[in-house]
């Protein structure tokens, strides 16, 4: 009777000991996606750039399998918003598509600030004519279009262009944002880099020619395209595609022309420099392949944090948006980062301490 | 109703009021003392706020804020275009919503009897209620690819007449400021014309009939009788009415066509205070966000410009209506 006692014991004893180590196994085993290896929990809450918010949104569904306890928010409302939440810690990160403008570093005075880019994507010429399939436009050309200094479809610069394309007589209808935006921030810094006789300079919001349309959002500039005979607009790659727009090859530095895609957007992130702080543009980039209008986004977050929980489930989120959770862009029309990036990046996760 | 102390209270020495009051009362007095006050301090804290972080904005420009030209590329920030565009939108919308609100007004009070009035008066009711982004959507989604091509009739129409081309030639797109004064129109109609009958209903019978009894006919009656008493009181509504225009954001924002230009041209797009600030508020950082916050602080101070002198009017008008 009491060798039967301590016999059973034994194996509760096994059998417990053996049940701890699958769940140490189990917790290691499903955080892949970079971060301290044990489950966290708590919140993160993030804000800024809406041209993340789909990748974002998304990123939180599947991260949601990966660390359970975790609860991530995103907003949107803009890189301006994502960066004053940030400075004002109302935010443990914040989605900017530009690096800190001079205008705002007294904001994060004394603080380090780490930038990890996390996606890529084109910006399209999108446009709206019927029976012409391709178009071939550079840098000179689009400036002129929306300075409104080229008014007829037929203009003998585009026509140049484009030998063998039948171009309507038709005037052409600028379509441009109504919201302030880092995707008018970069499509102007485009010209100011590639286009010698574009005055208009480059800024969230521009002093657009007087009879152009303004659309709230790429789905707003997006629907006034599908909606308007002869007009064109810049809109991303995701929007001009979900709302299944005809987009312009755009000619690069190395002088080829370029279709947008996902890929020549990767291509266009692989040629650029980048700072030891990972800031870089993609806009006019170098190589054959590159799509010229490609523009990038960071996540931003303080390098030292105010607690260790914090700082792990920083690097175990941000870790997941360039490790894992880069196989999730493509699907959503975004371009994952180019391997000499998303290395850089997946390196850095390292200084987010406490 | 004005004498109130009535003449069984020996008019002796009376201690102060607050003193004779139990303790509940005088809770009460504190709590909705500090209620009101707190209403005041709220105001006082979002305009020192407000105008401290759109400094940056008045120091950089100077009086340069209220100049023409609004580029931040370029880092000008002039704010007379937005101030310009509302001002126009405004004005479309008075133009078109007073004579109907208070037609609406005299309809509902003078001609149709009360219980049909009813039902006019939900329905009018309902109007204030649907949310501004909704007029908003349903402008930029229906009513502007719809009115678009009513514009380029009419611009066809005046081309080559002075005054009306200057007006109402060169329609871009239906997004626009007659479009934006449109919609700001059907949006404060509701407040005009609820304030109208109020004012309208306070007219004593008594003048009524004595005007029918001189013989006079429904509309000289209410030239007689009405309107002299219900004058200033309409004119209140409808300043308060124009303060609600002024300041409506999102609706404008989504159908004034954003672009920053002072023109005649009623049927180009403009753009105005509240829309540019919701527009242009999430990308902007420096002075770009003074700027814009300071254009808060400006509408902030010509809305309670407006609303003073509309109290202002209503309580003469009140007065001279019960004396």
């Amino acid at each position: 009777m009491q060798r039967l006692r301590t016999h059973s014991a034994v194996v509760a004893g096994a059998a417990l000991t053996a049940m701890a180590l699958s769940l140490a196994a189990c917790s290691s085993s499903s955080s892949t996606g970079g971060g301290s290896g044990s489950s966290l929990s708590g919140t993160l809450n993030g804000s800024g750039s809406s041209f993340q918010l789909i990748y974002q949104q998304t990123a939180i569904q599947s991260f949601r399998s990966i660390q359970p306890g975790m609860t991530v928010n995103y907003g949107g409302g803009g890189s301006g918003k994502g960066r004053t939440d940030l400075a004002s810690n109302v935010v443990q990160f914040a989605g900017s598509d530009s690096p800190i403008p001079s205008a705002e570093m007294a904001n994060f005075k004394g603080k380090t600030v780490l930038y990890f880019p996390v996606v890529i994507g084109p910006i399209t010429i999108s446009y709206n004519l019927s029976g012409v399939s391709s178009l071939k436009l550079d840098a000179p050309v689009i400036a002129d279009i929306f300075q409104a200094k080229i008014t007829k479809w037929n203009s003998p610069a585009i026509t140049a262009l484009n030998p063998g394309v039948k171009l309507p007589s038709s005037p052409i209808v600028i379509a441009r944002r109504s919201d302030s935006s880092g995707t008018t921030a970069n499509f102007s810094q485009f010209l100011v880099d590639a286009a010698p006789n574009w005055k208009l300079g480059t800024s969230s919001t521009i002093s657009w020619p007087a009879n152009s349309q303004g659309g709230s959002g790429n789905g707003g500039v997006a629907q006034i395209i599908k909606s308007t005979p002869g007009a064109i607009g810049y809109v991303d790659y995701a929007d001009a595609k979900g709302a299944g727009l005809v987009y312009a090859s755009i000619k690069n530095k190395a002088g080829n022309y370029i279709a947008p895609s996902i890929q020549s957007a990767t291509t266009a992130a692989d040629n650029v420099t980048v700072k030891p702080d990972l800031t870089f543009s993609a806009v006019w980039a170098s190589g054959a392949g590159s799509y010229p209008i490609t523009y990038q986004s960071w996540d931003l977050v303080y390098q030292k944090q105010s607690s260790t929980n914090t700082a792990k489930m920083l690097k175990a989120y941000i870790g997941y948006l360039v490790g894992d959770g880069q196989k999730l862009l493509p699907g959503l029309n975004y371009a994952p980062l180019p391997a000499s990036i998303d290395q850089k990046a997946k390196a850095q996760l390292d200084k987010i301490g406490s | 109703m004005t004498q109130q102390a009535g003449p069984g209270i020996p008019a002796g020495p009376a201690r102060p009021l607050s003193e004779r009051r139990p303790l509940g009362d005088r809770t009460f007095q504190v709590i909705a003392l500090a209620a009101g006050l707190m209403v005041l301090v709220i105001l006082v804290l979002i305009a020192f706020s407000t105008t401290q972080q759109a400094l940056p904005w008045f120091k950089a420009e100077g009086w340069g804020i209220f100049g023409k030209t609004w580029n931040p590329a370029t880092q000008q920030f002039g704010a007379l275009s937005f101030i310009y565009g509302t001002a126009v939108t405004s004005a479309i919308a008075l133009i078109m919503a007073v004579p109907v609100s208070v037609g609406i007004a005299l309809l509902l009070t003078e001609v149709v009897p009360y219980r049909r009035a009813r039902p006019i008066v939900y329905v009018i009711d309902l109007l204030a209620v649907v949310p501004s982004v909704v007029w908003g959507l349903w402008g930029i989604l229906v009513f502007v690819p719809w009115i678009a091509k009513i514009y380029a009739h009419i611009a066809s129409g005046v081309a080559g007449i002075p005054v009306l081309d200057d007006l109402f030639g060169s329609p871009t797109s239906g997004a626009s400021f007659f479009t934006a004064g449109i919609i700001l129109a059907f949006m404060i109609t509701p407040i005009v014309t609820s304030l109208s009958r109020e004012v309208i209903a306070t007219v004593p019978a008594i003048d009524k009939e004595g005007a029918y009894a001189l013989g006079a006919t429904r509309l000289e009656m209410i030239q007689g009788a009405v309107w002299p008493h219900s004058k200033g009181g309409i004119v209140g509504a409808v300043l308060l009415g124009l303060g609600r225009a002024m300041g409506e954001t999102i609706a404008a924002a989504l159908v004034i066509g954003s672009s920053a230009t002072i023109t005649s041209h009623l049927f180009a797009p403009g753009d105005s205070m509240p829309a540019v600030i919701a527009n242009q508020f999430p990308e902007a950082s420096g002075t770009f966000r003074a700027a814009l916050i300071g254009l808060g602080v400006l509408l902030f101070v010509f809305t309670i410009i407006i609303n003073v002198i509309a109290r202002t009017i209503v309580g003469r008008a009140a007065e001279q209506g019960s004396a």
